[in-house]
């Protein structure tokens, strides 16, 4: 599992470029850039279909990439063994003709529809999109940090418990506690400490599995005493309305109390469900239902394929989520091209399917 | 039953009924899980099975291993009583890893489906903790 990177300025800085030049319009969005999303760009753009991609993650891959880059998978056809950033790498080379947009770091907030039919679908770093047809590929939902379970730790939220920080200068003058061990953990530390009042870093063993070069820039910051280290688990949280003032550390020699304003803890990601319980979509147990011919919810336009997606029968594996996009790619081209009549071909002899594909 | 069967990836897992039909060849071994109450359950299970796939098996609460034993979760994190941890060996580095995104990570703290079931584990206690995050 990787940890979540810290969001550079410039990243916020696109965001507002795009969303104050309008709504971007497309024939597709593809909420969700692992392996069934990522086809569905294949499947799509064989149909003249051209899509915009959005996901939370700063790559494609989904969980293949998140979860399990370097283990093996056997029960995708014609692979016999491929690792989870193999399959995504070679998704991604297959769809590269159709030249799809990504907007990663970005998560699908609002999905309705407008007077014309078309879709208006907006992210949390405020791009819009104007779309005729929605694929949902959410997978198990949106990658969410992890809430460690403290007493109370709800009401701090977004106040003084932070899992992800925007703007370092928010962070001036507090007593910083960043809490984990991975990259996350130590590059806040380091672009944090100089704008602290204090900063203490906790993890539960002496031992970091961050960036080597981050642990040694780490230690020095310790050495000159700019940071403290301390080994332990944080167990309780000490504060009003809100807002931290101390925290308890459980340590080998005991409880500690540490004074603390602002804490940035760092304990990997999970999938939540998210946003897409929102728009109005049947469900079934937190999957969207769909109908196994089209592949379409309740809203006629919004398609949901991969694991995100319920029927009778279903299996949660990346081969089925393929097999879905194909299925879905005919609808959406009788949304797109109301005119057009579909003719059934095969890349290998079609002409017209190998000059998209840029082998012809 | 097969050795590759991945259980949280089918919607409908095999009921555990099937699994209690006695192979001629599988040896079963018993596990027990204390839950945070104190309530214990007692299973059977299939050497070569991983602890997280004996506790799935049997519907343990509080193991919920979301990545399906992969060690990527780290929501499958047990503690070994102490009797047992010679037997059941030490995480190894991957593992150590991953138990940095576990919640109250004590001495014993396993990610069971990185712990395999042999003849040596039989009677193994395991306790889950109050929370996986
Ligand atoms: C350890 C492990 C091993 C596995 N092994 C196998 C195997 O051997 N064979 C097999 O077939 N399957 C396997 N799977 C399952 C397989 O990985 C999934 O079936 C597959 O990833 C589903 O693909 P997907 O595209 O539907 O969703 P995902 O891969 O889950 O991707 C969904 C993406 O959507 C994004 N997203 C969600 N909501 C939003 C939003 N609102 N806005 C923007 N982005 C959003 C998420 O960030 C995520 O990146 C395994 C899974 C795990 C965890
Ligand atoms: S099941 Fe995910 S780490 Fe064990």
């Amino acid at each position: 599992m990787m940890d979540t990177t810290p969001a550079g300025p410039e990243t916020s800085g696109v965001a507002e470029a795009a969303a104050s030049s309008g709504p971007i319009e497309t024939d597709a969005i593809v909420i969700g850039a692992g392996p069934c999303g990522l086809f569905a760009v294949f499947e799509l753009g064989l149909l003249d279909i051209k899509s915009h991609v959005v996901d939370i993650l700063d790559r494609p891959g989904g969980q293949c990439a998140e979860l399990y880059p370097e283990k093996p998978i056997y029960d995708v056809p014609a692979l016999p063994v491929v690792t989870g950033q193999e399959l995504t790498d070679r998704l991604m080379e297959q769809i590269k003709p159709f030249g799809p947009q990504f907007h990663f770091n970005e998560r699908i907030d609002s999905l309705s529809r407008e007077a014309d039919g078309r879709f208006r679908l907006t992210t949390d770093a405020e791009t819009e999109f104007l779309a005729k047809v929605v694929v949902v590929a959410a997978g198990g939902g949106s990658f969410t940090p992890k809430r460690p379970p403290l007493t109370g730790i709800e009401e701090y939220e977004g106040k003084s418990v932070f899992y992800s920080v925007r703007k370092i200068e928010t962070m001036r003058g507090h007593d910083i506690v960043i809490v984990g061990g991975g990259d996350s953990a130590l590059d806040w530390t380091l672009n944090l400490a100089p704008v602290a009042k204090s900063l203490t870093l906790i993890h539960r063993r002496d031992e970091f599995r961050a960036a080597p070069h981050s642990v040694e820039k780490m230690r020095k910051l310790v050495e000159e005493s700019t940071v403290r280290l301390l080994i332990g688990q944080v167990t309780g949280l000490e504060g009003a309305n809100g807002h931290l003032s101390a925290l308890d550390v459980k340590t080998a020699s005991g409880t500690e109390r540490i004074a603390c304003t602002a804490m940035l803890p760092f304990f990997g990601l999970t999938m939540k469900l998210g946003p897409v319980a929102d728009w109005g979509l049947n469900l079934h147990e937190n999957l969207i239902l769909v109908d196994t011919e089209r592949f379409e919810t309740n809203e006629h336009g919004i398609f949901a394929i991969g694991d995100i997606n319920w029927y009778p029968g279903k299996l949660k594996l990346i081969l089925s989520g393929f097999h879905e996009g194909a299925l879905m790619a005919q609808a959406a081209h009788r949304i797109v091209y109301p005119d057009k009549k579909l003719l059934f071909q095969y890349t290998t002899s079609s002409s017209s399917l190998q000059k998209k594909l840029g082998v012809k | 039953m097969p050795a590759n069967l991945i259980i949280p990836f089918r919607s409908q897992p095999p009921k555990s009924g099937l699994f209690s039909l006695k192979d001629a060849y599988a040896t079963m071994t018993k596990i027990t899980f204390i839950q945070p109450d104190g309530e214990s359950q007692t299973v059977e299970a299939e050497n070569g099975l991983t602890v997280m796939e004996a506790a799935k098996l049997n519907d343990i609460a509080g193991i919920e291993a979301e990545c399906g034993g992969a060690c990527a979760c780290a929501t499958c994190h047990v503690y070994v009583d102490e009797a047992w941890r010679d037997k059941t060996g030490k995480a190894a580095d991957m593992e150590e890893d991953m138990l940095d995104f576990a919640f109250d990570v004590r001495e014993g703290s396993r990610l069971c489906c990185q712990i395999k079931i042999t003849d040596a584990l039989d009677g193994l206690v395991v306790r889950v903790p109050a929370k996986q995050f």
